[in-house]
């Protein structure tokens, strides 16, 4: 049995170096064989991580050889951790990165001289570097880490796969500097969220179909008969974004080494395609990826079951099937046909029922526990985060009203319901996760300090509610002051002057974004404290299950 | 294919699709015997019972071999 | 009615998720292809000459819709502010479309024509030397970039495999037309127009004896936005009524 294993793993191992071998031939083509010299430094980027992929596995595989020749090989055991721990600190300073860029961006709205004439700075080409680095960067790797933490715990498995887990991880990582760098040297398809150009995004699908697979199988390794809802979540967030991805990226490149490519859809049929896409990158990446979070992360830090596991049942199906129809309420009276906004706008309405059903089913799941919102910071900022999901699923569907959406829409309310969101659900929830996985993962006694969280908690959230509220204000009132009419029936305000209108509360937003830029970088030097391995300040203000599984005391019986 | 053809079809399919996944989900979701076997199922997966996640490392380390 | 199948079997919940995930985009997507009133019969209508089809890669490069959107809703004040509420047919040959969902700047789907080449060259170079409040980034590297004939053929013809119907004669003189779209008054201007009509020729940039530069084709783009349908016989109560 040993023997069939050990050949399995050699097997991978060659496999992992062929890979490695094709993956540097194509980035070596590139590099080559490419006049633009930003796909030229792609293909570079990607053939010298390939040739270290390979040389890496190489050195393993050959270092195991030689322990199993001499009789002290011992094979990897228990949960598959090393990735995970890749993706946390990866989401940590890809966080940090992208709260800065947006920071500068708001700046940059603000004082335009901050766009100092620089191409590869100025806003057009840095708003998309923010949104990929905010959504994808950092709430992709906490998304595929929580994925990968949750789905071997609750199925009781072993990570399926030897380099595929690694390869999902730093190929993610490989990815995301191309995208990145790409949009500030000029190469984008200008499609909101899904800037990344061809090879970008062919790159991406091979990573993501390796992320499907290592997730299905340590599904199929799974020692209880029933998959648990979590993984449902994580399940069609994988899948339902691959399809997304595909679709609204088809597109014929210009050549094999050119950069550029043209969109397959054109004009009405791409907008459709592109708010399909875009608005279930917020529906599945956003929401289903962290509402598997929620389900797994808030009843194991409170020790208590979900609230009613039969809600989330009905919350995941409706969920799922309500939210792939919402997409033309960002097209409303537009040249889309009538039909389809209509269809968008019902949905996006009943779209309200499903997300509080998951938002009642998060917090109840505090019920009998409530004093641990005061008692842990971790919970409160899982909690909060339900709270903000709430909020901004209450708005969503409020904005999707024609009505309202007329005077919404293309406004810096839409800038602020989109942060509402992503501030406050997405990145506190990702933070509470990270705070949990950060000495479960490296084996400490607990956080290096729980004071700290509770900075982080308090600034971001006072942060999050200076930037909605200077959203709300300046999105109503640019609204309102375009369709303003004089005394004589005339339009009152000239373009420009609504823009003048908005410094100071971009200004305000500025200030919002820093404060949560700073509570950031607090969880940053935590995270690494805890990582160094420093004893914790306050263990004694810590609760039980802030400790690795291993080092947690009994519950007194 | 006219405009008021394709606006009625979809809405109405539309609508009965999800009258249909809904009703179904509920009364599932809702049947009185499923009750038990989801809490016992969720309890096992989130291992509540017994508070030795790292013994939950042992079994992953058997279903290996 | 068992669900247990789903928390049982992998592949089958997978199954239903995608059916689940499917049905919407099929509904709403699909019948866009195929039902002819989707996009209106206009008269006018025209793939972008190479010198506007490369600004337009310009806009793109730059980012331009992440604050200014090419989507004139169908509301009083747009349409006062703006003009004529955008057709469905005015962006059918954009690939990628630009309609965009913020508008930090103005709306731009009518720009062509309202404002002076020189106008835009200044404004592009540094927009507050023309609107002082503005907050518009500067893009003085336009000015010196020239374009890339090689580039903007391959870009054509890659536009005409995917169904903007560029001829035969177009996709020939792509380089002859590049750089005739800067040169008024000329033969192949005149042939130009004659490919392109409404085409506005000019040396939009104002430097004499310079090969186009990015900054002709980004104004030569924006002059034409907007331009080309012939509202005259446009009827929006007729057939082409969505």
């Amino acid at each position: 049995m040993a023997d069939t294993r050990e050949g399995l793993e050699a097997f991978g191992d060659v496999l992992a170096v062929i890979a490695a071998a094709l993956f540097a031939l194509v980035g070596g083509i590139w590099f080559f064989g490419s006049n633009d010299p930003a796909m030229s430094f792609h293909g570079l980027l990607m053939m010298l991580a390939s040739a270290a992929a390979g040389i890496y596995v190489m050195t393993v595989a050959f270092r195991e050889k030689a322990a199993i020749a001499i009789g002290n090989y011992e094979p990897p055991e228990g949960y598959f951790d090393g990735p995970i721990k890749v993706t946390v600190v990866a989401a940590v300073i890809w966080g940090i990165a992208g709260f800065l860029v947006g920071v500068l961006l708001a700046l940059q709205l603000a004082y335009p001289a901050l766009n100092f004439d620089l191409p590869w700075i100025s806003f057009g080409r840095l708003r998309p570097l923010h949104t990929s680095a905010v959504i994808f960067a950092f709430g992709g790797n906490v998304l595929i880490g929580t994925s990968f933490y949750v789905v071997q715990r609750t199925c009781h498995a072993r990570l399926a796969g030897r380099w595929s887990p690694w390869f999902v991880v730093w190929g993610y990582q490989l990815f995301i500097a191309i995208a990145g760098t790409g949009y500030l040297l000029g190469i984008t398809q200008a499609k909101e969220y899904a800037e990344p150009e061809w090879y970008a995004d062919l790159f991406l699908t091979i990573v993501w179909v390796t992320y499907l697979l290592v997730f299905l199988g340590t599904i199929w390794r799974r020692k209880e008969p029933h998959i648990y809802v979590a993984n449902w979540f994580y399940l069609a967030f994988i899948v339902t974004i691959a399809m997304l991805h595909l679709v609204n990226n088809a597109a014929l490149p210009v050549s094999f080494t050119s950069p550029s490519s043209v969109i397959l859809w054109s004009g009405v049929q791409d907008a459709m395609t592109q708010w399909w896409y875009g608005h279930n990158a917020v529906g599945f990446f956003l929401t289903a990826g962290f509402l598997g979070i929620m389900y797994y992360f808030i009843p194991k830090r409170v020790e208590r079951p979900v609230y009613s596991y039969r809600l989330s049942i009905v919350h995941f199906w409706t969920l799922i099937f309500i939210y792939i129809w919402a997409g033309p309420h960002h097209l409303h009276y537009t040249a889309l046909p009538d039909w389809a906004q209509t269809l968008g706008m019902t949905f996006s309405i009943m779209l309200w029922m499903p997300s509080w059903g998951g938002m009642i089913n998060g917090l109840m799941t505090l019920s009998g526990a409530w004093d641990k919102l005061r008692t842990d910071a971790v919970v409160r900022l899982l909690v909060v985060s339900v709270a903000f999901y709430g909020m901004s699923t209450f708005e969503g569907p409020l904005m999707s009203i024609k009505a309202v959406n007329s005077l919404s829409h293309y406004t810096d309310w839409t800038i602020g319901h989109v942060h509402s969101g992503a501030l406050g659900w997405v990145a506190m929830v990702s933070f509470g996760a990270i705070y949990c996985l950060v000495p479960w993962l490296w084996n400490r006694k607990g956080l290096y300090s729980m004071r700290l969280v509770e900075w982080h908690f308090w600034i971001s959230t006072l942060g999050i509610l200076l930037y909605i509220t200077a959203m709300w204000v300046s999105g109503i009132t640019q609204g309102l002051m375009w369709r303003a009419y004089d005394s004589l029936g005339f339009l009152q305000y000239s373009f420009i002057e609504t823009v003048e209108a908005m410094h100071p509360y971009y200004v305000i937003r500025a200030i919002g974004g820093i404060l949560f830029l700073s509570g950031a970088l607090i969880m940053a030097y935590n995270v690494w404290r805890t990582i160094r391995g420093d004893e914790p300040v306050d263990i004694a203000e810590q609760p039980r299950v802030a400790a690795a599984p291993g080092l947690r005391l009994q519950p007194a019986e | 294919m006219t405009y008021d053809i394709v606006a009625t079809i979809s809405q109405v399919v539309s609508l009965l699709m999800f009258v249909g996944l809904f009703t179904g989900i509920v009364v599932y979701a809702l049947w009185p015997s499923n009750g038990p076997r989801f809490d016992a199922a969720q309890r096992c997966a989130l291992d509540l019972d017994d508070n030795h996640d790292a013994k939950r490392g042992h079994n992953a380390k058997r279903g290996r071999e | 009615m068992k669900h247990e199948v789903f928390e049982k079997n992998s592949i089958i919940l997978l199954v239903g998720i995608l059916i689940v995930v499917s049905i919407g985009g099929l509904f709403q997507i699909a019948p866009l292809f195929w039902v002819d009133s989707t996009i209106e019969k206009v008269q006018g209508m025209r793939p972008y000459t190479p010198l506007e089809q490369a600004g337009r890669d310009v806009y793109v490069r730059e980012g331009c819709y992440n604050c200014h959107s090419q989507m004139v809703r169908t509301l009083r004040d747009e349409v006062e502010r703006y003009g004529h509420y955008s057709l469905a047919a005015e962006s059918m040959y954009d690939h990628p479309f630009q309609w965009g969902s913020k508008r930090t700047g103005p709306d731009l789907a009518r720009v062509g024509g309202k404002y002076s080449d020189q106008w835009h060259v200044e404004h592009m170079n540094n927009p507050r030397a023309v609107v002082p409040e503005s907050i518009m980034p500067s893009y003085p590297w336009l000015l010196t970039r020239r374009l890339d004939p090689e580039t903007v053929e391959a870009r054509l013809k890659t536009l005409r495999k995917v169904g903007v119907p560029y001829s035969d004669e177009m996709i020939a003189n792509v380089r002859t037309d590049l750089a005739a779209q800067i040169n008024p008054d000329s033969r192949p201007a005149r042939d130009l127009l004659k490919r392109y009509p409404k085409a506005r020729v000019a040396k939009f940039d104002g430097q004499q004896g310079v090969p186009p530069t990015e900054m002709d084709a980004l104004v030569a783009y924006l002059q034409i936005l907007g331009q080309l349908v012939d509202f005259a016989t446009f009827d929006a109560a007729g057939p082409n009524l969505r």
